[in-house]
């Protein structure tokens, strides 16, 4: 038997590849999984493995050339593995003839000629029937395609509520009987699962006309692609291992990052600070200020301040979008994350800009030990229009953070370590901290971004505000 | 009869069939005058004597050899293997002369090999086994594994009375820790045929001997959440009651089998076939399988616990299975 070798597809958006080297000759046998060839792709570059063991039969496309994704690119006979695992040499040779003596120097040897490269030829896309093939598929059962068949429904059209979105008896039983109701064991298993099955986040287009139940009918449960797997789910469970639910706070994480990722083009702008004129204000005042207010003094409000400055300065920033408005936030509420034993939470300050750096500090301080004590009130992790995130106090250099949605900008800070810079062509040893801005590409710009974190930038390195 | 223990369903059995046929003599090590390491044997030396009540030494293969030749001449023997794991001792006497013996002769051979089996009772690798696959994968042999009194009485009977040879399996779990009522009249169990314990829709569970009662503790529990599993018992493993599964898996569309017996070459491999054979085009989900792991079973408690299947790993499976 033969089987097909197509050009993967390394990521999504990428629909070609070069093959760069074939790693088996033909007539080579090959074991599964073995390397086969290398390919080059505008984003990565790997060695494929070969998909099953056999003989390489055929080298359909050579190296240099480009070819689209699920191009055939080569066969192998697996049969040829089986039935005679050396590759098709020829047959020996009987005792061979008695060498022809060669004329030496006869004629001269041939002068390596130019030969211009092979213009890659088109290859003859054969539509890979089986990727196609698989693509149309629907993750069904037995079952229900034969139920399917008996009724002549087309599967792709019946929305599965089973496992990884898979249309189970259930599913195909409600679309015979056109009712939306799921089934008893379908809503019973759910219910083991209940939260993982909540809808999904509202879509990301113009408000939804108010659907006057007019709507398409909800079929039962809808499955959420914030939790969808990327592999058949036998692949996930190989080995020793326990298996435990999802918490509903990492749920709605993993809704949340999963919306805004699909929602926002985040774009990532790195900068550096220099904070040694507020770490020299902080390690002067800070026992003077806890003495005096009774709570520690930290890097955070300061950057809150620079980052209000850098938002009034550059309003986008502080803005969310919805459809086709842009809707600009007059407030400036600045959620703080707040890494959690189980999880996380975005508290929020509200007004920052009307509080100084005590101000901020006692709200944040109060907002973290109520999130850590879990006594948050729901009010108080909302109405942000901007985010701060501190991947540095675990000592990251820097981080790319997700956006906290409706949010269009959220700000990640790297540790702040003493570094060698350049200052007037010498070297000195500042307090240096990254910071990364991620924004929404649909509103901001990177003009306008790094225009927002110079300003962050600018405040920090010239600090100036009293601290009360 | 009030509430009889399975060891003594066991021992009920034996004593009317001898008393009931002349020709029914048990042999095996200390089955005489110590009554029998589980004591499935008390009292039956004194009544039937020691030409029917047959002490032997350390030597399974000589029991069932012995067993083997009286078969041949008109007898029925019960050969009691006193724990099941050595059983393998006499693998080739069962194998190659008692499963084969009406086959090739003609030669009927009316044996009833028992003994107690199985673990979670912390035997350790030596006494606790369940090598009920290697039999069911020999042509010739009956083999039957019960779960309850009642079905152990009426099964050990049919066996006895049975003309091929018979393994008959007892859980030593079982044999002191459930009790039920049982008829005083003569009756028998038939072989071959399962049972269903429990009726449900939404997936069949098939099981046998111990695991049947954690399977059913799983169903309750299931059942709790709106699932309803339908539990079947085989009873006897060869021949299966294939009818009796792909009646039910068409039903429920989905199946999960749980043994005591190891994963591999379990009788759960076997209904994955069959149900693909019979039932294809009415299953909605994979066969899931809960079965002791590929491994010995463990002596310390902890490891054994972790070993066997249990009613945790039974309601995980099953409810994977009903969200499938």
């Amino acid at each position: 038997m033969a089987a097909d070798v197509v050009m993967p597809q390394m990521g999504e958006s990428i629909f070609e590849g070069t093959i760069t080297k074939w790693l088996k000759k033909l007539g080579d046998k090959v074991e599964r999984d073995e390397p086969l060839f290398e390919i080059s792709t505008d984003k990565v570059d790997a060695e494929i493995p070969s998909p099953s063991a056999g003989v390489l039969k055929e080298i359909k496309v050579s190296e240099g050339q480009t070819v689209p994704i699920n191009t055939v690119v080569a066969v192998i006979d697996a049969a040829g593995a089986a039935a005679a695992a050396p590759a098709p040499t020829p047959a020996k040779a009987a005792p061979a003839p008695a060498p022809v003596p060669v004329p030496v120097a006869a004629a001269p040897a041939p002068k390596p000629q130019i030969v211009p490269p092979p213009t890659p030829q088109p290859v003859a896309v054969a539509p890979a029937a089986s990727a196609t093939k698989e693509a149309a598929r629907v993750h069904s059962s037995p079952l229900v395609r034969r139920m399917a068949k008996e009724h002549g429904i087309d599967l792709t059209t019946v929305p599965g509520t089973g496992s990884g979105g898979r249309v189970s008896k259930q599913d195909i039983e409600a679309a015979i009987s056109g009712s939306a109701a799921p089934a008893a064991v379908s809503a019973s298993a759910a219910a083991a699962s209940a939260a993982q099955r909540v809808a999904p986040p509202p879509p990301p287009v113009a408000p939804a006309p108010l659907a006057g139940g007019g709507g398409p009918a909800a079929h039962g449960t809808q499955y959420v692609p914030a939790l969808q797997i990327g592999v058949p789910r036998e692949r996930i469970y190989h080995g020793d291992y326990e298996v435990e639910p999802l918490s509903n706070m990492r749920q709605k994480i993993a809704e949340h990052m999963v919306a805004s990722k699909h929602v926002s083009p985040h774009v990532y702008s790195v900068d550096e600070i220099d904070m040694t004129k507020v770490a020299a204000l902080r390690a002067k005042s800070k026992d003077e200020f806890e003495k005096s207010y009774g709570t520690k003094l930290t890097f955070m409000p300061f950057f809150v301040k620079a980052v209000v400055a850098g938002l009034r300065a550059f309003p986008p920033l502080n803005s969310s979008l919805d459809g086709t408005n842009v809707v600009r936030h007059k407030e400036i509420n600045i959620g703080i994350a707040v890494a959690l034993d189980w999880g996380l939470i975005v508290p929020v300050i509200k007004n920052a800009d009307e509080k100084n750096i005590l101000g901020i500090q006692r709200t944040m301080n109060d907002l973290a030990d109520r999130a850590r004590t879990k006594k948050l009130k729901p009010e108080e992790v909302q109405e942000g229009t901007f985010s701060i995130t501190n991947p540095g106090v675990f000592g990251g250099l820097f981080g790319m953070p997700v956006i906290s949605q409706p949010n269009v900008g959220i700000l990640g800070l790297g540790a702040i370590e003493k570094r060698p810079v350049v200052i007037n062509d010498s070297i000195a040893i500042r307090s240096m901290c990254y910071v990364t801005l991620s924004y929404d590409h649909r509103v901001v710009d990177g003009a306008i971004a790094h225009q927002f974190l110079h300003k962050v930038k600018e405040t920090l390195e010239n600090w100036s505000e009293p601290l009360v | 009869m009030g509430q009889v223990t399975f060891l003594d369903a066991i021992k009920q059995a034996m004593q009317e069939e001898m008393e009931r046929d002349p020709t029914v003599v048990l042999i095996g090590e200390d089955v005489g005058v110590y009554g029998g390491a589980f004591k499935t044997s008390e009292g039956l030396l004194a009544k039937f004597g020691w030409e029917r009540v047959i002490d032997t030494p350390i030597s399974e293969s000589a029991i069932v050899g012995a067993a083997c030749g009286m078969s041949y001449l008109g007898l029925r023997p019960i050969a009691e293997m006193q724990f099941i794991d050595f059983i393998v001792c006499a693998f080739n006497q069962i194998t190659n002369f008692v499963a084969k013996g009406h086959y090739l002769w003609d030669a009927p051979a009316p044996i009833v090999i028992r003994g107690p089996a199985g673990g979670g009772v912390h035997g350790g690798p030596f006494h606790s086994a369940n090598p009920e696959m290697y039999f069911v994968h020999t042509p010739g042999l009956k083999v039957i594994y019960p779960s309850t009194p009642y079905d152990a009485k009426g099964l050990l009977k049919a066996a006895i009375r049975d003309n091929n040879p018979v393994l008959f399996f007892e859980h030593k779990f079982l044999y002191r820790r459930i009790k039920e009522e049982i008829p005083e009249d003569d009756y028998v169990v038939p072989i071959g045929k399962a049972a269903v314990r429990r009726e449900g829709k939404h997936l069949t569970i098939v099981s046998y001997a111990a695991m049947m009662h954690t399977a059913l503790e799983a169903a309750d529990e299931l059942a709790k959440s709106g699932i309803e599993a339908e539990v079947i018992d085989l009873r006897t493993l060869a021949p299966l009651d294939s009818d009796t599964i792909v009646e039910s898996v068409k039903k429920t569309n989905r199946c999960l089998v749980v043994h005591e017996d190891t994963k591999t070459g379990g009788i759960a491999g076997e209904i994955a076939a069959i149900l693909c054979e019979r039932a294809f085009g009415h299953l909605d989900g994979p066969l899931m399988r809960v079965t002791a792991l590929d491994t010995p079973v463990p002596y310390a408690p902890t490891l054994e616990e972790y070993f066997l299947p249990n009613k945790e790993k039974v309601v995980h499976a099953a409810r994977e299975l009903a969200k499938y």
